[in-house]
């Protein structure tokens, strides 16, 4: 099929759904390619590039005509979507929650949305996640920001002309994007603290090198597909006095924190923000849905009583060329799967869960939003342990002691039966047999798994003492006797010989 | 040497063959435990020559040294994939000399015994032969299936556990006869007891699958103990008896331990028959897709992972690619990734089969951890490296209540990031139960022979 990528049209808008790499890939799979002449510039592939990858360079209006599917970043607009032929395949973000009428109006001209924003969150589908890949490259290109506005050093330094402290970053919501950030700014030598309402957050933040702010209070806040959920007011209270107290000793903070489908929370008021240093720099980056912080004006640096306050919403497209690389490696990802022949055929395959999740007009029809997913990429909750088995183990366990009772006492009973007719002799045998069984369960229990080959060899030779009864009959005067004890001390004696010397042989190997 | 010296130097052995076993319960001080042994065993025999009744000294060094040098020949030269065999015939060796040892007390009794006494003697007669005949066939036939000579496959017969209910009332019957004969006259009964022992040995083992073997040899190592120790009671002789407990403890552990890391019982494990019955139960039909990968990919991924985890079964051991591995360990540990390995208990056909392969290939032991030890980390794992291992990594025995395995704790390895299986087709393992793993979304099919693969992964390092 035909795949054409036309040039962003939206302001400021510099990333590119295709890079010359990833259409190698594509047309693997049997597709024609076309690019809008110009389309790479921003992102720093050239149309020559385009060209030595085998893809078609096309002058700016022929492009939206003739085409199977729309490769883009940004949704289309309202005047190109008029552009477009019906039956034809249009994938990009689409943000169908926000769009819903311009979905409506799409599904009646027959034009087939994949909103790469709804492709849902399964361990399956992280190769094709380019919200991750986006949010990814929001934190790294916020701590970026905030370090070209922040006037010192992110590590902390002795040096000849004095001593300059560690900046202190704080990152409150530790998503993708939010982990991203700590990791930057960990590198570039920042004390870094995080915060995050999902306590799986926890171990991620520390695997980076970051510190969990922890607050003294039992609640998780992780929702569906990873993301958080609306946590109660009593956390709310807690998680702001935290915030108030760490914003008097931080330098930077960098807010992620969103919930699905609602403003964002707001999280750093205006008194906070005034209790910062002079000097010290907030990004929100969630600034294009209200803000984490009061202040912050989505793409603009606001500056509150020497605090600037970065919220800028094109994060992504400040790094075009890698965002690029990214993103159209995830779409890559996204027709391999609608392309299972590799015969150039695309297949919206409602039975999928990942292509019903992203698919939101589909011949005709409006379908988003798709079912909720059955899977989750995090464990949504640990699971409650199953509360079936538990009284039927104790159940079973009190049935148990009373069985080893029972057995004890029979066991007892035994004893005593054969006591009161065997001779002293044998009883005395007997001591020194049920003595050396308690000895040999206390020894073995002992030992290392690891060594359970070696034990049995070595306990095997040990057994060959049975040499010892053969030795003694050996030299009885029947001839019957000797040749039987002959026999039995011949292959005894394999035994010992073999078990010792091939332990030896075993235990030799095991080194550190 | 007088009576008394002789008994110090028997509790002397036993105090040193206690110590042989307290000496594997780890590396460092195992090969001093060894050596215990070793003079244990030296000062018991020794001791045992002094005796006054001993002086066939002749027939004695005579069978000890041909005895002692077909042992040395065998330990010098078995390979190491092949110690359950080994391990097997050796058990098999101690039944029969507990079998010899019995026949030659019966018909050469000790003086002076009648009454009570004389009937516990026979009793023990009875049963040091007994369990020694079962533990000599049963051993035999355990080393022809490690072996390859009788097919691994458990034998069905119809109405088994009849059949084994017949011969234990049956050793009930003679038993009774035995005792109740003159002197001298029962011979007769004690032969016939024998075969039907015999017999059950070779039906016993030959009804146990493959997956269970080792639960099988244990059980054996376990028998050969009881065995010894039963002839120490007809022979009066402590030494004896203290051994072969310590033995049979160990084996009857090393039994208990196999069966708990299998979630089986092990009553059901000597009755045999595992995984005919309900293997084709649960085949719900389509299973999903494996994704198969190539050696050249499989290296890349490796040695972009910073913490692999390499998982070995009995499959590493068929094809002899222990030595590869550990050479592909050490070309990674080079290269600055964390490589461990995971063993399941039941891993292989021998407790402990792969810890031993492992260490005959050098790979350092303080890498090689249990299943308990990792279990809980592999989430953190990049990528999990399975080499023919399949019912170990099952993850219906967790998720399908329903599967044959199900309750066995398993390798959660599904887990990791990435689980490569190396494995020659995508036939079920011995349980005969489909593996789910294959089908994860996050696990790739090297196939071929587990060697040849991971020579490939290794030239494409």
């Amino acid at each position: 099929m035909i795949i054409s990528i036309p040039k962003e049209s939206y302001k400021g808008e510099k990333r590119v759904a295709l890079t010359p790499e990833s259409a190698k890939h594509i047309q693997k799979l049997g597709h024609t390619l076309r690019i809008q002449a110009g389309a790479g510039k921003l992102a720093e592939f050239s149309d020559a590039e385009y060209k030595d990858a085998g893809v078609e360079v096309i002058k700016a209006d022929a492009i939206w005509s003739d085409t199977d599917i729309i490769m883009k970043v940004r949704g289309v607009s309202q005047d190109e979507a008029a552009k477009v032929a019906p039956g034809t395949t249009l994938i990009s973000f689409f943000w169908p929650a926000q769009n819903e009428e311009f979905l409506a109006t799409l599904a009646k001209a027959k034009i087939n949305v994949i909103a790469m924003d709804c492709v849902p969150r399964l361990s399956r589908s992280q190769k094709m996640d380019a919200l991750s890949s986006m949010a990814n490259i929001g934190g790294y290109r916020a701590i970026v920001e905030a370090a070209n506005q922040f006037g010192r050093f992110f590590t902390g330094q002795v040096t000849a002309a004095g001593k300059v402290p560690p900046a202190k970053v704080m990152v409150i919501g530790a998503g993708v994007a939010g982990l991203a950030a700590i990791g930057a700014a960990k590198s570039m030598g920042a004390i870094v603290r995080a915060f995050d309402t999902r306590l799986e957050a926890k171990e991620q933040v520390e695997s980076l090198g970051g510190e969990f702010l922890e607050l003294e209070f039992e609640e998780d806040g992780s929702g569906e597909g990873g993301y958080a959920k609306t946590m109660s007011k009593e956390f709310i209270d807690a998680e702001m006095a935290m915030f108030r107290e760490q914003c008097k000793e931080i330098d930077i903070i960098v807010t992620t924190a969103l919930i699905p489908g609602r403003p964002a929370p707001e999280l750093i008021t205006t008194d906070m923000v005034e209790s910062m240093k002079s000097g010290s720099v907030i990004v929100d980056l969630a600034a294009e849905q209200g803000g984490n912080c009061k202040l912050s004006k989505a793409d603009k640096i606001v500056t509150h009583k020497g605090v600037k306050i970065i919220g800028y919403t094109d994060l992504p497209s400040r790094l075009a060329t890698q965002s690029s690389q990214l993103y159209s490696t995830n779409l890559r990802h996204m027709l391999t799967d609608l392309t299972p022949e590799k015969d150039g055929v695309i297949n919206i395959n409602m039975e999928d869960e990942v292509i019903r999740g992203a698919t939101a007009v589909h011949d005709g029809a409006v379908t988003w939003p798709a079912p909720a997913p059955t899977l989750t990429a995090a464990p949504a909750k640990p699971k409650a342990p199953p509360k079936m088995p538990e009284p039927v183990a104790e159940m079973s366990n009190a049935t148990k002691a009373k069985m080893t009772f029972g057995a004890m006492i029979v066991a007892l009973l035994a004893l005593l039966g054969v006591g009161s007719v065997a001779p002293a002799d044998f009883m005395s045998h007997f001591t020194v047999f049920v003595l050396a069984c308690f000895i040999g369960y206390q020894v073995i229990w002992s030992v290392t798994a690891s060594l359970h080959t070696p034990l049995m060899s070595v306990t095997n030779a040990i057994s060959g003492i049975i040499v010892v009864g053969a030795i003694l009959q050996i030299s009885s005067g029947s001839g019957v006797v000797q040749i039987l004890a002959f026999i039995a001390i011949l292959i005894a004696s394999i035994n010992i010989a073999g078990g010792f010397l091939v332990t030896q042989r075993m235990l030799k190997m095991f080194s550190k | 040497m007088s009576m008394g010296t002789i008994s110090a130097a028997y509790i002397a052995a036993a105090i040193l063959f206690i110590l042989s076993l307290s000496g594997l319960s780890n590396q460092e001080t195992s090969k001093r435990g060894n050596w215990y042994g070793i003079i244990g065993m030296a000062l018991a025999i020794f001791a045992t020559i002094m005796n006054e009744n001993v002086d066939s000294y002749g027939w004695l060094i005579l069978a000890g040294v041909i005895g002692g040098t077909i042992g040395a020949r065998l330990a010098a030269k078995v390979e190491m994939t092949q110690m359950p065999e080994l391990i097997a015939i050796l058990h098999s060796f101690v039944g029969m000399a507990a079998v010899l040892v019995g026949f030659a007390s019966y018909v050469d009794p000790v003086a002076g015994l009648h009454g009570a006494a004389e009937t516990i003697h026979n009793v023990e007669v009875y049963l040091g032969v007994l369990i020694g005949a079962v533990t000599f066939t049963g051993s035999v036939v355990a080393f022809g299936k490690l072996n390859g000579k009788i097919g691994s496959q458990p034998l069905m017969l119809p109405m088994r556990h009849q059949l084994n209910i017949g011969m234990v009332v049956l050793w009930l019957v003679i038993g009774y006869w035995f005792l109740g004969a003159d002197h001298g006259e029962g011979t007769l009964p004690l032969v016939l007891m024998t075969l039907i022992a015999f017999a059950f040995g070779v039906h016993m083992v030959m009804a146990i699958g493959g997956a269970d073997m080792p639960v099988v040899i244990s059980m054996l190592n376990s028998y050969s103990g009881w065995a010894a120790a039963a002839t120490g009671f007809m022979l009066s002789n402590d030494l004896l008896i203290v051994v072969g407990a310590l033995v049979g403890s160990s084996g009857a552990i090393l039994s208990y331990i196999m069966c708990r890391a299998m979630n089986r019982n092990f009553v059901s494990v000597i009755m045999g028959g595992f995984g005919t019955a309900s293997a084709s139960d649960d085949d719900d039909g389509e299973q999903g897709e494996a994704v198969a990968i190539q050696a050249d990919e499989v290296s890349q991924l490796l040695s972009d992972a910073s913490r692999v985890v390499i998982v070995p079964g009995y499959g590493m051991a068929v094809a002899n690619a222990q030595h590869a591995v550990s050479d592909l360990t050490k070309q990674l540990r080079e290269k600055g990734v964390d490589v461990q390995f995971a063993i399941h208990p039941v891993a292989g056909r021998m407790p402990g089969h792969m810890n031993v392969l492992l260490a005959e290939a050098n790979v350092p032991y303080d890498i090689v951890l249990e299943m308990d030890e990792i279990n809980d980390e592999l989430a953190q794992v990049d990528v999990v490296m399975v080499i023919g291992a399949n019912d170990i990594v099952n993850p219906a025995a967790l998720e399908n209540p329903n599967s044959p395995i199900a309750g066995m704790p398993v390798l959660e390895v599904w887990n990791a990031k990435t689980v490569i299986v190396s494995k020659r087709s995508m036939a079920t393992g011995y349980a005969g139960v489909e593996n789910p793993l294959f089908f994860k979304e996050n696990t790739r099919m090297l196939f071929g022979d587990a060697k040849d693969s991971i020579d490939a992964i290794k030239s494409a390092l």
